[in-house]
């Protein structure tokens, strides 16, 4: 099976400010990754990682070079067509979990359908796929409970059930377990090779080494660039699309 | 994201935010609930000023005294001008196309009868065409004739209320009531006629005008030139030019004052006369109301423009989950929109209750007239939503325009 590439940048660049004053927060990044990886980027603050997040999520836009995820190009997409690659390709995981508050868990896990434009799936269609998700990450019982009435660990488990609710090809997780405690970070990186071994492709910012040399590789960013790229040693899954799982 | 979806997140928000949302909508409830009122006291206005002049019969014609200086009859200004209680027959017999004259002098007086007392009332003098030309009908008895104006007849006909209000349920016919101090009998009363502009046609005693020359406003000027009236009444018949009689009678009231056309001492209008100033000024009333009633509106979409754009701003990371999860700018002004046009509709709704509410209670409580008019329940409705759309954009726009990155960081 040949391995399918889900993410090229070739020489991106992305400069804050203008003429004189300005600071390139990633200066010529070029990194790959195969469908179905397992990879961890990892650098002191100011390297540029989080920025390289922002452009690998769509959340923002390289200022020279290109992004191209799953073979098309998105380098110059505007608001609009970011957001609707945003739905349709990636899910999101944060430190902070951004939950919507005073909003049950089934509600905030049905949120990116509602704004997916590609399936049409009815509301009672929605309610069904979220509870399989949420039933997906062990929460099934907690449907009906919002944020505040649920662990950290809880909290994330049901934002990892929101990113994969509309099935997208990339899972980005910004310091996944920054915010919880060692059983619970456990719990959640446990719940994250899980979706590894069943084909999920997963880029993951973290600090912590530890975390990093459970994935497959981890990408060091430097004053934004790549400093090195070491192989680690999980072994690779390649993905299994299942039928049947929108 | 569906209409149904942007509706249930707009309502959830304004839900969860009762009393913000209750203080927002104010604006639009008071300015909703004042063009409903304004219009509707506009018009009842006009629907009571209508009344009026179709009150006062039809073809009317109305000459005015009007004190001259050119009055070449010499003694002072104020003795020599103005119409005569003569006058009135000279135009009966001497006009073309006239159908009938009335001439009234008014006062009030205290009546007493059987055990009742009532002080103030409003008596009317009048002459035997009063009825057909103010276009009243008797109830029971009769109107008095020339020969017992001629012969100041000591006789009077009662307005419905306040036959009812001395006599009861006794028959007021052939009854003697004192008024001050004279003794007049009862041969009328007539039905009810209500209201007509500010005369309560029902709760004033008629007697002959010539009884009221002499007992209620005597005056020393009679000797000279005969009794001076206010108002002549003429009613023109219904197939004769009423720019033909009008002419006819300044000429024969000209002649007999020995006054110029150019500097009479009279003045001849007509119910178009009327009925024009009465439009003129009730359209500078309404459109008065009308500012009053715009303003209120803008300044209630201003204050859904403030709240709309704290929600934004104690909303942005929300605004910003939404975008990581794939909304896109529309999406988000839309949602905002949606809000901003909820809020103001609900306030508009609730503006419809409180002005259809207030009109009525405002023309229970005082004496003007106020009539709901059901385009101006949707013209209040359609401003509300317009106001709401027009002043949501901004905030909506500034929404949509945030940055996703920006966004998630907000705390």
């Amino acid at each position: 099976m040949p391995e399918q590439t889900i993410i090229q940048t070739s020489e991106v660049r992305k400069v804050y400010g203008m003429g004189e004053i300005s600071v390139a927060a990633l200066d010529g990044v070029s990194i790959s990754i195969q469908e179905g990886e397992f990879v961890a980027i990892m650098g002191p603050s100011g390297s540029g990682k989080s920025t390289l997040m922002n452009i690998l999520g769509c959340l923002d836009r390289p200022t020279d070079g290109h992004y191209i995820l799953d073979d098309e190009d998105v380098s110059d997409l505007d608001k609009t067509e970011l957001a609707a690659i945003r739905s349709r390709q990636i899910g999101f995981i944060f430190q902070s979990y951004n939950l919507l508050s005073r909003t049950t868990a089934l509600d905030n896990v049905k949120l990116p359908l509602i704004y997916n434009r590609d399936n049409k799936v009815s509301p009672e269609e929605r309610v069904e796929i979220a509870r399989r998700k949420l039933e997906a990450v062990g929460l099934g019982d907690r449907a009906h409970h919002q944020p505040h009435e649920l662990s950290g660990g809880q909290q994330q488990r049901v934002a990892i059930a929101r990113a994969l609710v509309n099935d997208p090809v990339l899972i980005l997780a910004d310091e996944p377990t920054g915010n919880l405690d060692t059983r619970s970070g456990e719990d959640i990186m446990n719940l994250l090779h899980e979706l590894h071994e069943d084909g999920r492709t997963i880029v993951m910012v973290t600090h912590d080494h530890e975390i990093a040399e459970h994935t497959q590789r981890t990408i060091h960013l430097r004053d934004g660039k790549v400093e090195k790229v070491i192989k680690n040693g999980k072994k690779h899954a390649p993905r299994n699309r299942k039928g049947g799982s929108k | 994201m569906s209409p149904s979806e942007f509706l249930r997140v707009a309502w959830e928000s304004i839900y969860r935010n009762k009393t913000r949302s209750l203080l927002t909508m104010l604006g639009i409830i008071i300015g909703v609930a004042a063009v409903i009122i304004m219009i509707g006291i506009s018009a009842g206005t006009e629907a009571a000023i209508e009344e009026e002049i179709t009150g006062l019969g039809t073809n009317l014609v109305f000459v005015n005294s009007t004190f001259s200086r050119g009055g070449s009859g010499g003694g002072t200004s104020g003795m020599t001008g103005g119409l005569v209680y003569d006058d009135g027959f000279a135009i009966a017999d001497e006009v073309i196309g006239v159908a009938g004259v009335t001439i009234e002098q008014g006062s009030t007086a205290t009546i007493k009868a059987s055990g009742v007392v009532l002080e103030g009332v409003s008596i009317l003098g009048t002459t035997p065409d009063f009825p057909s030309v103010r276009d009243i009908e008797l109830d029971t008895g009769r109107y008095f004739k020339q020969q017992e104006v001629d012969q100041k007849q000591k006789i009077a006909v009662l307005g419905s209320s306040l036959a009812e209000e001395l006599f009861g349920d006794d028959d007021p016919i052939g009854q003697v009531i004192t008024v001050d101090t004279t003794k007049l009998t009862v041969i009328g009363v007539f039905e009810e006629k209500g209201m007509v502009g500010d005369v309560d046609y029902d709760n004033r005693l008629y007697l002959p005008i010539t009884v009221v020359f002499q007992k209620f406003t005597p005056s020393q000027f009679a000797k000279f030139r005969g009794d001076r009236v206010r108002v002549i009444y003429v009613e023109v018949d219904a197939d004769a030019n009423l720019d033909d009689v009008i002419l006819q009678i300044e000429l024969l009231l000209a002649k007999r004052h020995d006054v110029s056309l150019e500097s009479p001492d009279f003045s001849v209008t007509t119910q178009q006369d009327i009925i024009k100033t009465q439009e003129a000024t009730t359209a500078a009333f309404r459109s008065l109301l009308a500012w009053v009633a715009g303003v209120s509106l803008i300044v209630g979409g201003i204050g859904i423009m403030n709240i709309m754009l704290v929600s934004v701003t104690e909303r942005t990371r929300e605004i910003g989950i939404r975008q990581s999860v794939g909304a896109t700018p529309n999406d988000i002004r839309w949602q905002f929109l949606t809000e901003a046009l909820l809020l103001s509709l609900v306030g508009g709704l609730i503006g419809v209750f409180v002005g259809v509410g207030g009109a009525w209670l405002f023309g229970w409580a005082s004496d003007m007239r106020t009539v709901i008019i059901p385009s101006s329940i949707l013209l209040a409705f359609v401003s509300a939503a317009v106001v709401g759309a027009f002043f949501g954009f901004y905030p909506a726009n500034k929404a949509a325009q945030l940055d996703p990155i920006e966004a998630l960081r907000h705390q």
